[in-house]
């Protein structure tokens, strides 16, 4: 191979060499010790959010008005979708409503204390997976709004991942679906422990069940609130498929048209803690749910 | 001098442009699947440079979109650096191949390119996890990629005007 007119001379040459060697020792240092950038990373993506939120509005509301357009073609059959879901919903409301009365009275047989002490954070999605071998996303809340790292996200559907890393005004959300992504979960009816593990793929694998627990396609995943970083009972999904290579999860909430999505604030550190290198979390965080 | 600073100033139009693509790449289009299928923006200026005009993309600007890009991405730092310093050195060392070829060659040749660092990409992010990662999502990135470089290159066709020629800079 030639070399190029740009690399003719001796020290555009080392030149080369030194910043090759220099992206190869990155990478070998960020695997080694992932947290030696974590400073740096968050400094640029809190620059960068501000530009990212300015160019997603319009996209966004853009995209809103292609789908109302859509949505006003089959109006009618939206409608009767809505009607019959209602009626589903109303006998579930019904049923909801005597099962709370039943559980308040039960716990107050058992004189339970409840510590679910939730806060709820609403975030825009500013930044989107970028590429295809990479399953996180960006939004525009980060330590000033409270946000902390291990907080659950999740969509009206369910959890979408968990809060990766957080910076002043932007934090890094980890989709469940990503290949460094771990969940404790439980099956919500036989409450079969398990861990969910992200593998890239659309479903993620339920890992870590017991040998015998009795696993069947349809089966809803909650969280375990295991670890106790994410409170437990946020709906994740759906047993899709058990075999051979083992369980997959359908997960209820898609990442597709992910616009907005909401901090779940459980109060609490767990296992996760704060990195050495995130910005001191201001009391907003600690005095939820405590 | 006025004019000076000027022409040093629009000679950062490539890398700043490579920049923003990086941050383009990323806004969510919420099309549904489209994030699976997202194209590599950068890699398509990277390339256009390297056969037109390598002295406006000095090596630590093309190092240093790199990492911004994987900052933004998320992914492991110093993946894209790699894939883009290689790439720029390997397209500019045939760019007297490429100059006066027609549109067609030169889109196969950015396919070529792609494919490799596609490759290298995904080489690079399963060495990382530690597994093998299904490489399907990077074939469609790849075919998104090679798709959308004609459009680009009327961006970079707009940028590479308004740069001084090398004679006002040599």
């Amino acid at each position: 191979m030639r070399i190029a007119a740009p690399l003719r001379t001796l020290a555009q040459r080392s030149a080369f060499a030194f910043l090759l060697v220099g992206a190869l020792g990155v990478m070998v240092v960020g695997k080694a010790r992932p947290e030696s950038f974590e400073q740096a990373r968050i400094v640029v993506t809190d620059l960068v959010a501000p530009i990212l939120g300015a160019i997603s509005q319009p996209v966004a509301t853009a995209s809103r008005l292609a789908a109302d357009a859509r949505s006003m073609m089959d109006l009618r059959a939206e409608n009767d979708r809505l009607r019959r879901e209602n009626e589903r919903l109303k006998q579930w409301q019904a049923a909801a409503r005597s099962l709370d009365v039943e559980n308040r009275q039960l716990r107050g047989l058992l004189n339970y204390q409840p510590s679910n002490a939730r806060r709820y954070r609403t975030a825009r999605v500013i930044g989107d997976k970028g590429g295809a071998f990479l399953h996180s996303v960006l939004i525009n809340e980060g330590a000033a709004a409270g946000v902390g790292r291990g907080q659950a996200a999740i969509t009206g559907d369910g959890l979408i991942g968990r809060v990766a890393s957080v910076g002043d005004r932007s934090a890094r959300v980890l989709l469940i679906t990503d290949i460094n992504s771990r969940i404790p979960v439980v099956i919500e009816a036989t409450r079969v422990r398990g861990v969910l593990a992200g593998d890239n793929s659309a479903q993620p694998r339920l890992t870590f069940t017991s040998a015998n627990a009795l696993l069947a396609p349809g089966q809803r995943i909650v969280t375990s609130g295991h670890g106790d970083v994410f409170p437990p009972g946020l709906p994740v999904g759906l047993v899709a498929t058990v075999g051979e290579d083992g369980v997959r999860v359908a997960p209820f909430a898609s990442a597709d048209r992910m616009e907005y999505l909401q901090l779940v604030d459980y109060g609490r550190e767990g296992v996760v803690g704060d990195a050495p290198a995130t910005p001191a979390a201001p009391n907003t965080t600690a005095s939820a749910g405590r | 001098m006025l004019a000076r600073v000027e022409t040093q100033a629009r000679l950062t139009l490539p890398f700043l442009l490579s920049a923003f693509l990086a941050i383009l790449a990323i806004v969510p289009l919420q099309i549904p699947g489209f994030a699976v299928v997202s194209p590599m923006l950068v890699l398509g200026s990277i390339y256009y440079w390297a056969i037109y005009r390598p002295q406006v993309l000095p090596l630590i600007a093309v190092f240093g979109v790199g990492l911004f890009e994987d900052i933004l991405t998320g992914a492991p730092l110093g993946v894209s650096s790699f894939a883009y310093l290689v790439s720029f050195a390997v397209v500019a060392g045939q760019r007297r191949f490429f100059i006066g070829k027609n549109f067609a060659v030169v889109w196969w040749g950015f396919a070529l390119v792609a494919g490799a660092v596609e490759g290298l990409r995904w080489l690079l992010i399963s060495g990382f996890a530690g597994a093998v990662i299904d490489p399907t999502p990077g074939l469609f990135a790849y075919g998104s990629t090679v798709a959308v470089y004609p459009v680009l290159t009327l961006l970079f066709l707009l940028t590479q005007r308004i740069l001084p020629q090398p004679a006002e800079y040599a």
